[in-house]
């Protein structure tokens, strides 16, 4: 997995709440067996006309916001259905942060598996980065992981949390499973247990 | 010892290492798998070299993609691309050695309705799926939640997942439910209570009596929604109801097991004093009979009422009601029960089982769907399918005009040929409304089976009240 550490960028503003899995990657792009090559389709029935001709007016599609790497949303963003293509499209168009008031668990999950960084904040901060993020392609953002803090393009800094094992595993981009599999031995033990306690699982 | 939640007790029966940060591996005793979230998963195992810790807590059955339409068995009805992922859900299942049911397989359907059916989902249990419904299993007093792909690769290679503990959340239903009020009200009225993000950090506990009184069918329909309430699981406490449902399925432990099983799974409950995180009531004599009227599942409204407007709500949702309502083509003030109908779909995991189409059975026999009405029922299993046949629900369907399909989740999440076109309004019995779920530009209200049996014969949505 790609390392999390230090990111300045655009931020583009979605303050739409209730942003679903669905509108992220619509389903008929799940059919692939590939891991790649969904950020051409992320927010693809926002984005584009049925003739695939751009909506103009979609954030993603103005010029000043077509590289952003950051997103400032409304609540409850990623709500919907577990597919990992939400965040796997969000990382392929070259998002590596999404900030909000709150996100769906199964999505939130998802974003570190993945390299991207998701930023839970209180209403009245998520507002002033969504007027930031508003200014376009000149209010550039810095997200530095180690010390958790965003700073604006007007150099005002907004301190946020982060569970402490998650943000190990972004800041060196650790494998979950070579990890886990260190403590075979614990698991190895639970399973003895169980073959005695409940055998009939 | 500390009195005890229902989650804290199948928590702490499953955590196999735990740091001192509070992170656990958390034992998985069942992972079902569809074709849809595994495919990225069983690649990253093959080329990490690994193999799957546990085959026979693995079972998979693809059910998105699959055809719902006669003669599917022939490649040529699905699109190339969906073929190519269950034709891999086939080559992996075998070369891991998991259990299987293929499309050719009468036990075959929808994973939720597969598991339960067969037994491998038990009280006490932890399940997971690549799939947000996976909440479903939470009917039993299992803890069964959605992972995304990586987790399921994670799964299959150590059978543990890395998981902090959610918050304890109850939601209490008391009283008897009125006629005309079913478990799909019931769910869909709480996320309107909640909001989608009401149950974010929780896991919920169902009870009360209108829960209790509530058959496995009516419990798994419950649970199945807990996730567009935001929880990560849903729980009801197993009762004898539960242990009924359960008793001689395929999987389900026999004989000694059998005592021993039922034995553990009767400490199963949330003890006296336990502390609950968040509470919510709801009077079950409260409830109505309720629809969608929106792209969220929190647009919940009585039959009874009419289209907001966007002016009523505060904050994000006035722009969002606002989108919902230009999208859904609704004006605001217009009765609920006036909103025209092009199209019934009555199956999916929230509603796919045998005691949902009994009561649509109930709704249509010896009547006609609406002329020029798209009506179809798709069962959630081959058996289903067969029980719905035995039991005769199958003519009364075909006489009334259904289209009588076969098991998968179809047009819940249309992946598979069965989609609305644009404009199309549906009312379904499935679990989500969101912009494009059932179609480009389609449109969803949500809805009990009951509900979109009535819609399918007067071409509106109805109170079904009207009609029992």
């Amino acid at each position: 997995m790609e390392k999390f550490e230090k990111l300045t960028g655009i931020a583009a503003p979605m303050p739409l709440v209730n942003i679903d899995t669905d509108m992220i990657i619509p389903k008929v792009f799940l059919k692939s067996i590939a891991r790649t090559g969904f950020g051409k389709n992320l927010f693809d029935e926002m984005r584009y006309n049925r003739d695939g001709t751009e909506i103009e007016d979609f954030v993603l599609n103005k010029p000043q916001y077509r590289n952003s790497e950051i997103l400032v949303a409304g609540d409850n963003f990623g709500c919907g259905s577990s597919r990992e293509h939400a965040p796997w499209a969000i990382a392929d168009f070259g998002i590596k942060c999404v900030i909000s008031t709150s996100f769906a668990d199964i999505f939130f999950n998802n974003c570190f598996k993945n390299g991207i960084l998701p930023i839970v904040l209180p209403q009245e901060q998520v507002d002033l980065l969504m007027k930031d993020a508003e200014k376009g392609e000149n209010a550039r953002m810095t997200v530095d992981l180690e010390a958790q803090e965003i700073t604006t393009s007007d150099g005002e800094v907004v301190k946020f949390e982060v569970d402490a094992f998650k943000k190990q595993c972004l800041l060196e981009g650790l494998d979950d499973i070579g990890q886990t599999l260190q403590k075979q031995a614990a698991v190895q033990t639970y399973e003895g247990k169980m073959a005695q306690e409940r055998p009939w699982v | 010892m500390s009195p005890k939640t229902l989650y804290d007790k199948i928590w702490d029966a499953h955590v196999a290492h735990e740091a001192e940060d509070g992170t656990c591996l958390l034992y998985i005793d069942r992972h079902l798998v569809h074709e849809v979230t595994s495919p990225q998963a069983f690649e990253g195992l093959r080329l990490a070299g690994r193999k799957v810790h546990a085959p026979d807590k693995t079972i998979a059955v693809p059910d998105h993609n699959v055809p719902t339409t006669a003669g599917r068995e022939d490649p040529a009805q699905m699109t190339a691309e969906s073929r190519i992922q269950v034709e891999a859900l086939d080559k992996n299942a075998k070369e891991f050695g998991v259990h299987y049911y293929p499309v050719s397989d009468v036990r075959q359907g929808i994973v939720h309705i597969v598991g339960p059916e067969q037994g491998w989902t038990l009280p006490g249990m932890t399940v997971v799926c690549g799939d947000s419904h996976t909440a479903t299993h939470g009917a039993f007093g299992a803890l069964a939640h959605g992972i995304g792909t990586s987790e399921v690769e994670h799964v299959l290679a150590t059978q543990t997942l890395i998981q902090k503990k959610s918050l304890n959340m109850k939601v209490e239903i008391t009283g008897k439910l009125k006629p005309g009020v079913t478990a799909k009200d019931i769910t869909l009225a709480v996320i309107g209570e909640t909001g989608t993000g009401g149950g974010t950090g929780y896991v919920i506990e169902y009870c009360g009596e209108a829960i209790r009184d509530l058959s496995m069918e009516g419990r798994m329909t419950v649970c199945n929604m807990a996730i567009e309430g935001g929880a990560r699981a849903g729980l009801i406490a197993p009762d004898e109801t539960t242990y009924a449902y359960v008793n001689g399925r395929p999987h389900a432990p026999k004989g000694a097991q059998w005592e021993a099983a039922l034995n553990w799974w009767k400490t199963l409950y949330t003890d006296e004093g336990a502390h609950f995180d968040k509470v919510v009531t709801l009077k079950g004599e409260d409830i109505q009979p309720v629809v969608t009227w929106g792209t969220s599942p929190e647009d919940v409204l009585p039959i009874s009422g009419v289209v907001p407007n966007p002016e009523d709500f505060t904050g994000g949702k006035v722009e969002a009601a606002r989108r919902s309502i230009e999208y859904m083509g609704l004006t605001p003030g217009q009765k609920l029960t006036d909103i025209e109908i092009d199209t019934v779909f009555i199956g999916s995991c929230t509603n796919g089982r045998i005691e949902d189409f009994r009561a649509v059975a109930e709704v249509v026999k010896g009547k006609k769907i609406k002329d020029g009405m798209r009506a179809m029922i798709v069962p959630g299993s081959g058996l289903v399918r067969a029980q719905a046949e035995e039991e005769g629900l199958a003519d009364i369907f075909r006489e009334a005009g259904f289209e009588w399909r076969l098991a998968g989740c179809s047009m819940c999440l249309a992946m598979n040929p069965d989609q609305l076109s644009e404009g199309e309004r549906c009312a379904a019995t499935s679990n989500r409304n969101f912009e494009g779920r059932q179609g480009y530009k389609g449109r969803t209200h949500l809805v009990s089976p009951a509900m979109a049996a009535a819609a399918a014969l007067t071409g509106k949505l109805t109170d079904i009240r009207d009609l029992i």
